[in-house]
């Protein structure tokens, strides 16, 4: 699960963590307000930040630095309702719904902290860079000897001297040396009682007059350990998620909306993912992922299928099933039933296999529905791909 | 001979009166795998479809002189579950739970990692050696006893690379699912060796999915030391970036785990890659000559 920056830095508080001072503001009036607050306070300027969940904010033109309140309603006009583009949104862009706004820090240095699952090592690694700003994945690609690495033995958790190496790694000055374990400890206290999945500071910066701060600050959550953490899942922003993947959710279904036109429903991860490579194999383009795993009943398939048929681009629908545990005749019933009730208008191909096909696909002949069947899977993928184009 | 599982597995059924735990241990016991007994914390000195059942795992072991282990507990004790069985020192733990907090699984393997035990899974179907045994949730039907030997991430996958394979008359030697999960306990690497060194696999399926750097490892291995054939399949050639494809551990991130690098490393290591999972019975019988 993915959160905003300002309730990112909110967790990052919670650890004592340094950030610069700010407020999430949700209306043009609020962000004022704010900028005000921060004015009065004393600040030099501040940052008018767009809040939404991809990366790259600021290149598109997400992040401005305004040194009057005149300006900072400028930019706070600009940027709220914008639909900011990055290269993590998409050409759509992402529409601006909230806005931090925070005080100018006066930076020294600009570096980059970050946590992640190494899965070949099985351990989490704790990364330093002094290219802060920069994406990391650049810096790796470019120069992986700039990033410094040090792995969490998970018996004993993150230790001090380790946070001393990296942050003699970043080159920080011995002054700053206690500062800098204190803010590692944190951020490794917050990833650890978080479940996060990543937690990266970019930049982390050094300040003229010596202090640290965490400038930007992503976080993710594991979704896996959500059932732990009640207070986490309210931080959930349903506006940043796809309108069907959000109702899909509901139903447990494991649904990705993609760009293509030819909806797929399948049973298991790896069967769905070859499924929409199949397609494409076959000169079409997947409209979704859908696992609708080993155990669905009826229900959850006619869910589906509505889900399915709300993307306004689908053409055709592909499902390829493969019985084990689910059986095909269950999920044939399934989906004619589905079928019948949402009057599918577009071209359905199945492709069934595995335990009691035959009776499957007696139920699929006698429905009276107008299914295709494709005897095998990359038979059926050409039906479908053919079908989409409506020369089927 | 197969490998990990066979007639002399001796297995216990960890919940095994859950409704998961219940519906397998019947399927593995029907399938003719030795299913011995079962585990559920508070219902010990019970029966349950006819199993004796146990508090703890090292009495399960104590009594019933089990070999093996399969866990069907919810995600949130899983990992419990399997460093009990560790402690208990059974050889073989299997874990088919799906969704097992991740920091979770980074402190199971710190200490699996330096134990004599296997893990296989979580995230998985489990292992099946057809006509021998079976410890999982896989569809025994649809497998043949052979020669063929088969690592797997995905479990749907792994059935229909099994299918094509029975419909043409070529049997398997063991099935191993691996798991989804980004922390599993036996790696593709792991699993490649244990077929390659059993007399028994003539032949190789290998199937990986987006994510991680697994497959890159396995196909350094095979180049160093498989001399027997392998056929490769990746799944999510057309997955988009940043994004979870149903399994935990299928992720492209910071452009890492990407189909075309597994795909081009397979290659590189002499693997007969296929572009779709239906090609993979087809591509087997004639790498093999059938
Ligand atoms: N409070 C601040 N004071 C001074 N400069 C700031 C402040 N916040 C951000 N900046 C400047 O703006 C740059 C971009 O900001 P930030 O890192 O938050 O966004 P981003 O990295 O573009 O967004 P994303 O996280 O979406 O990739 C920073 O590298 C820093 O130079
Ligand atoms: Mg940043």
């Amino acid at each position: 699960m993915k959160i905003h920056e300002y309730q990112a830095k909110d967790i990052l508080a919670k650890y004592g963590v340094a950030i610069p001072r700010g407020e999430v503001a949700n209306t043009l009036d609020e962000a004022l307000e704010v900028a005000k607050r921060l004015f009065s306070g004393g600040a030099k300027g501040v940052v008018v930040k767009a809040q939404i969940h991809a990366g790259g904010r600021g290149k598109g033109g997400g992040v401005k630095v305004a040194k009057t309140l005149d300006e900072a309603e400028q930019y706070a006009k600009q940027i709220l309702g914008m639909q900011l583009v990055t290269h993590q949104t998409g050409p759509q862009g992402q529409k601006v719904q909230r806005l931090l706004i925070e005080e100018t820090a006066a930076i020294d240095r600009e570096l980059y902290l970050g946590i992640v699952l190494d899965r070949a090592a099985a351990k989490l690694v704790f990364m330093a860079s002094q290219a802060g700003g920069m994406e990391i994945e650049e810096v790796a690609a470019k120069d992986p000897k700039a990033i410094h690495k040090v792995y969490i033995d998970p018996a004993v958790g993150f230790q001090p001297y380790q946070a001393r190496e990296l942050a003699f790694a970043l080159k920080l000055k011995p002054t700053q040396i206690n500062d800098a374990v204190k803010f590692m400890t944190g951020l490794y206290k917050a990833y650890i009682e978080t479940d996060a999945s990543l937690l990266e500071i970019n930049p982390f910066i050094t300040t003229k007059d010596d202090q640290l701060f965490a400038l930007d600050c992503k976080i993710n959550f594991d979704d896996n350990a959500m059932f732990r953490h009640k207070e986490l899942k309210e931080l959930r922003d349903v506006a940043e998620e796809d309108p069907l993947e959000v109702e899909a959710s509901k139903y447990a279904l494991n649904y990705i909306k993609l760009d293509g036109n030819i909806a797929c429903m399948v049973n298991g991860a790896g069967l769905a993912m070859s499924t929409m490579d199949i397609i494409q194999y076959a000169g079409g383009m997947p409209a979704n992922f859908l696992d609708v795993g080993g155990g669905a009943n009826q229900q959850q398939i006619e869910h589906a299928f509505e889900i399915l048929l709300s993307d306004k681009n689908v053409q055709a629908v592909f499902i390829n099933i493969f019985g084990g545990i689910l059986r095909v005749d269950t999920l044939a019933t399934g989906v004619v039933e589905a079928a019948k009730k949402l009057k599918v208008k577009v071209p359905v191909v199945l492709r069934l296999e595995g335990t009691n096909v035959e009776e499957g696909r007696k139920i699929l002949q006698e429905s009276g529905l107008k299914f295709q069947v494709g005897s095998t899977m990359k038979e059926a993928a050409e039906l479908v791909v053919k079908a989409a184009k409506g020369v089927a | 001979m197969a490998v990990l599982v066979d007639k002399n597995t001796r297995l216990i059924v960890q919940g095994i009166t859950g409704r998961e735990g219940t519906f397998h241990a019947k399927g593995c016991a029907e399938y003719g795998t030795k299913v011995v007994g079962g585990v559920t914390p508070g219902k010990g000195g019970t029966t349950h479809e006819g199993w004796p059942v146990f508090d703890t795992v090292h009495e399960a072991v104590e009594k019933t002189g089990a070999n093996a282990t399969v866990i069907f507990v919810p995600p949130p004790f899983a990992a419990d579950a399997i460093l009990e069985a560790n402690e208990a020192g059974l050889p073989l733990i299997i874990c088919i739970t799906e969704g097992i907090p991740v920091n979770d699984m980074v402190k199971v393997w710190s200490v699996l990692k330096q134990s004599k035990s296997r893990l296989i899974g979580p995230n998985c179907p489990g292992v099946i050696s057809p006509g021998k045994a079976k410890i999982g949730i896989m569809p025994g039907r649809i497998h043949k006893e052979g020669s063929i030997g088969i690592v797997s991430r995905s479990g749907t996958l792994t059935y229909e690379a099994v299918f094509q394979l029975t419909q043409r008359g070529i049997g398997q030697s063991t099935a191993i699912g691996i798991g989804g999960d980004p922390i599993i306990g036996t790696t593709h690497v792991d699993a490649l060796k244990l077929l390659n060194e059993d007399p028994e696999t003539e032949a190789i399926i290998l199937i990986g999915e987006i994510g991680g750097t697994a497959e890159e490892a396995a196909a350094q291995y095979v180049k160093e030391h498989v001399k027997k054939p392998v056929v490769g399949f990746i799944a999510g050639q057309t997955a988009p970036p940043g994004r979870r494809m149903g399994h935990a551990g299928a992720i492209i991130s910071g452009g890492q785990g990407t189909a075309a690098e597994k795909m081009k490393a397979l290659k590189a290591a002499g693997i007969h890659v296929v572009e779709t999972p239906a090609a993979i019975g087809e591509t087997m019988a004639r790498v093999i000559g059938r």
